[in-house]
C-alpha cells in the first residue's frame, strides 16, 4: 500500500526525502497494532478462562471466520479501489442454495463440478456488478445495494419458500466442511490459502499496485494511463467469484440452505476489513490485514461466549472495534500527510 | 412545451385522484356484500417470516381448507423474523379490507395496535402458532398446549440423557412468544425429583438464523465442555444445532432434542444426533386456523369461550377459556416413524 502512495506523491513533488520510508513503517505498524491488540484479548481472556488458550478453541475461531475471510479477500479488492460491495451476503447465499439444489436433485454431481458452479455464479453476479459500477458509471454503493435486493429477490424465486437439508445433499458435500488436510481442517487450509495467494497478487504484480494507485488517486492514476474501469470490473468479478466459492462452502458448513442464508453477512465482512485496517476511502490496506480483522473480531466474539458473558454485548463490542479502528486510521493519516508534507509548507 | 406539460401533469394526478376514489368506493362496497348473507372469505396469512418450510406446511394446510370453504387463500409476510417488519403488512391487508387476518406474532405487543386497527374497520384476526395480546385477537389457534410441548421436550431429553448431566436451550428470537412460555414451562418441569441431576447451565439464541442459532451451539459446546444435552424448541434451531454438533465430532455424545420438521431431521434422527424429536402437523395447524378465522368471517361464532364451530377433516373443535382453540396433543418422532412424515 505504502510504496504506490508514495509513488503518487512523489510525482508531484511533495515527498520529503525518508518519506517513502515512514509510510512503509507506518503500514507495518498498523499491522502490529492488530497482532498486539490480538494478543492483548488473547491473554486478558486466557487469565480468566484457560481453556481459551487450547490449540482445539484457535481451530474453533478460525473455523467461524473461514468463510467470511474468503469474502473479505474480495471486498478488500472492491474497497482498495474507493468501491465497495454490498451485495456479497447476498452472492453467497444464492450460490449456497442453487448448489445445493442442484446436488438434491442430481445426487451423483461430482463436488468439484459443485464447487466450480458456485464459482461460476459467483463470479456472473460479479461481474455484473461490474459493469454497472465500471461502464455504467453509478456509485458503488447504490449499483450493489440494488444488486443486493436484486440477488436476494432471485434467490427466493429460485428457492420458492423451499429448503434443502442434510439429507438431501450427499455426504461427499458436506465432508467439504469437515474434512481435514493435513491435520488442518479444510475451511481454514482454503481460507488461508485463498489469502495468501491474493496477498502476494497485490503486493508482486503490476495488476495489484494498479489496484492501490487507482484507489490512492483515481485522477492521476487514470492520467497515469491506467484502465481504471477495466481494474475496477477485475475486483467486483474477483469478488463475486471469491463469494461464489464461500457460498459452497456455506452450503456444506451449515448443510440446511434456505434462501435466507448469508443474510447481513456483508455487514460483517466490511466489518473486519474496515477493521483490519483497509481504509474505506480506498488506496492503503493489505489482505493481510483484512485477515487479522476478522481473526480479532472472531476471537472477540469466542472470548465472549467463553466469559459466558451475554450475547447481546457482541454487537456493541464490534461496533466499538470499529470505531476504535476508523478513528485510529483517520488519526493516522492526518498525522502522515502532516509528516510528509511538513517541510514545504511551512 | 412547458405547458403541454404541465396539462400533461395535471390530466394524470386527475387521473389517479379518479382511480384512487375509484378503489375507496369499490373496496367500501366490497366490505358491505361480505357483511351480507354471501361472504365472501378472503382471508390472508401473516406468518413470522416466509420462506420457512413450517410456516409453507401450514400454508399449504390453509389452502386445503380454503378449497374445502371455496375461499381465498393469500400469505404474505417480511423475510425475516422480526416484529417490525410485519407491522407494515398488518396495516396494508387492513387497507385492503381482506376480510380475516391470520397471524403467527413475532412479538405480543409489538403487534397489537396495528391488529387493533383492522378489528376496529371490521377485519377479523387469528392468531395461530404464536399469540398475540389477547385483547388484539379473536382467536388464537394453539398448535399443542403450550404446557404439554414444554414438558415433553425435557422428558425426552431426560430419557436420553439418562436424568443427569448439564443441558441448555436454544431458543429463537429472545422475544418470541411462543418459545419463552415453552421455556418456562420446561423450567417448571425440571423442578420435578426425577430430574434432580440434571441442570440448566444457559438459554442461548440464535434468533431463527441457520448461522447464529449453528454458532450459538458451538459456542454452548465450547462453554460448557461438559454439557450432556441441548433442547432446541425451534425449528430453524434445532437442525443447525444438530449441524453444529455432528461439526464438532459430538453427535451421540451431546444429545439434541426439540421441535423440528421430519424433513430437516431425517438424517440427524436416522445418524442418532437427535434421537427423537416433537411436533404437531403445521398443515393440520393453518388448516385449523383458516377454518377458524372462516367461522368467524361467516358468523358462525364471535370468539367467545364454549363456542363451537367445523373444521372439516378435524372435526369439531371447541373455543376454550383465553379464546384459545387447541389443536391437540404433539406428536413425537423418532427413527421409527419418521418415514411416515413428509413435511
Amino acid at each position: 500500500m505504502s510504496t504506490t502512495t508514495t509513488r503518487v506523491e512523489e510525482s508531484r513533488g511533495r515527498v520529503r526525502p525518508g518519506g517513502k520510508r515512514l509510510v512503509a513503517l507506518v503500514g507495518r505498524v498498523r499491522e502490529l497494532g492488530l497482532i498486539v491488540v490480538l494478543l492483548v484479548i488473547v491473554a486478558l481472556v486466557g487469565l480468566q478462562t484457560p481453556r481459551f488458550l487450547t490449540p482445539g478453541n484457535f481451530e474453533q475461531i478460525l473455523l467461524s471466520i473461514a468463510i467470511l475471510a474468503i469474502v473479505a479477500v474480495g471486498e478488500t479488492m472492491v474497497i482498495l479501489t474507493r468501491n465497495v460491495d454490498l451485495s456479497v451476503g447476498s452472492t453467497v447465499g444464492m450460490t449456497a442454495f442453487v448448489c445445493a439444489d442442484v446436488l438434491k436433485n442430481h445426487p451423483q454431481t461430482p463436488v468439484i463440478l459443485i464447487i466450480l458452479l458456485g464459482c461460476a455464479l459467483g463470479a456472473v453476479l460479479g461481474a455484473v456488478n461490474g459493469l454497472i459500477v465500471a461502464l455504467g458509471r453509478v456509485p458503488a454503493i447504490v449499483a450493489t445495494l440494488g444488486t443486493l435486493y436484486l440477488y436476494r429477490g432471485l434467490d427466493s424465486y429460485i428457492a420458492g419458500g423451499t429448503q434443502v437439508s442434510a439429507y438431501d445433499v450427499p455426504d461427499s458435500f458436506l465432508s467439504l466442511a469437515t474434512t481435514h488436510i493435513l491435520g488442518v481442517p479444510a475451511l481454514i487450509v482454503f481460507a488461508a490459502a485463498i489469502a495468501l495467494i491474493f496477498a502476494y497478487l497485490l503486493r508482486a504484480t503490476r495488476t495489484g499496485r494498479e489496484l492501490y494507485a487507482l484507489g490512492s488517486n483515481p485522477e492521476a492514476a487514470r492520467l497515469a494511463g491506467l484502465r481504471a474501469e477495466r481494474l475496477i470490473f477485475l475486483t467486483f468479478l474477483l469478488c463475486g467469484l471469491l463469494s461464489g466459492f464461500a457460498g459452497v462452502l456455506w452450503g456444506a458448513r451449515f448443510a440446511t440452505v434456505d434462501s435466507g442464508a448469508a443474510t447481513g453477512l456483508e455487514l460483517q465482512v466490511i466489518a473486519a476489513v474496515v477493521v483490519g485496517g483497509v481504509n474505506i476511502f480506498g488506496g492503503s490496506g493489505t489482505i493481510l490485514g483484512a485477515m487479522l480483522g476478522a481473526i480479532v473480531l472472531g476471537t472477540i466474539d469466542n472470548a465472549l461466549t467463553l466469559l459466558k458473558l451475554s450475547q447481546f454485548w457482541l454487537q456493541a463490542i464490534d461496533g466499538a472495534a470499529i470505531l476504535a479502528a476508523v478513528t485510529l486510521d483517520a488519526l493516522i493519516t492526518r498525522w502522515l500527510q502532516h509528516r510528509l508534507r511538513g517541510g514545504r509548507q511551512r | 412545451m412547458k405547458t403541454l406539460l404541465r396539462t400533461l401533469l395535471t390530466a394524470l394526478s386527475v387521473a389517479m385522484l379518479l382511480m384512487l376514489a375509484a378503489c375507496g368506493g369499490s373496496s367500501s362496497s366490497g366490505s358491505g356484500s361480505s357483511g351480507g348473507s354471501s361472504a365472501s372469505l378472503n382471508i390472508a396469512f401473516l406468518p413470522k417470516a416466509i420462506n420457512n418450510p413450517y410456516f409453507d406446511t401450514a400454508a399449504n394446510g390453509a389452502k386445503q381448507a380454503a378449497t374445502e370453504l371455496k375461499g381465498q387463500f393469500k400469505q404474505v409476510g417480511p423475510t425475516e423474523s422480526s416484529a417490525a417488519a410485519q407491522v407494515p403488512f398488518i396495516n396494508t391487508l387492513t387497507e385492503q379490507h381482506v376480510s380475516a387476518i391470520v397471524v403467527s406474532a413475532n412479538d405480543p405487543n409489538a403487534l397489537a395496535p396495528a391488529l387493533k386497527r383492522a378489528m376496529q374497520q371490521g377485519i377479523k384476526v387469528v392468531s395461530y402458532d404464536s399469540d398475540v395480546a389477547p385483547d388484539a385477537r379473536q382467536i388464537f389457534v394453539n398448535q399443542a398446549n403450550s404446557e404439554d410441548i414444554g414438558r415433553i421436550e425435557v422428558q425426552i431429553l431426560g430419557k436420553l440423557i439418562n436424568y443427569s448431566g448439564d443441558i441448555a436451550i436454544l431458543s429463537a428470537a429472545s422475544t418470541a412468544t411462543n418459545q419463552n412460555t415453552w421455556i418456562g414451562y420446561m423450567k417448571d418441569e425440571l423442578t420435578k425429583p426425577q430430574y434432580k441431576n440434571m441442570h440448566l447451565v444457559k438459554i442461548a439464541y440464535g434468533n431463527d438464523d441457520d448461522q447464529q442459532s449453528f454458532q450459538q451451539t458451538l459456542g454452548l459446546l465450547q462453554a460448557y465442555p461438559d454439557l450432556k444435552g441441548i433442547i432446541s424448541p425451534t425449528t430453524v434451531g434445532l437442525a443447525a444445532a444438530a449441524r453444529a454438533i455432528e461439526s464438532v465430532g459430538k453427535g451421540g455424545k451431546v444429545m439434541l432434542t426439540g421441535l423440528g420438521t421430519p424433513n430437516l431431521m431425517r438424517k440427524y434422527v436416522k445418524d442418532g444426533t437427535c434421537p427423537e424429536f416433537a411436533l404437531w402437523n403445521p398443515a393440520d395447524l393453518g388448516y385449523l386456523a383458516y377454518y377458524a378465522a372462516a367461522a368467524l368471517v361467516e358468523g358462525k361464532i364471535t370468539g367467545k369461550p364454549g363456542e363451537s364451530f367445523n373444521a372439516g377433516k378435524l372435526g369439531t373443535k371447541t373455543i376454550g377459556p383465553n379464546n384459545v382453540v387447541l389443536l391437540g396433543p404433539p406428536t413425537v418422532f423418532n427413527k421409527d416413524n419418521i418415514d411416515q412424515f413428509n413435511f
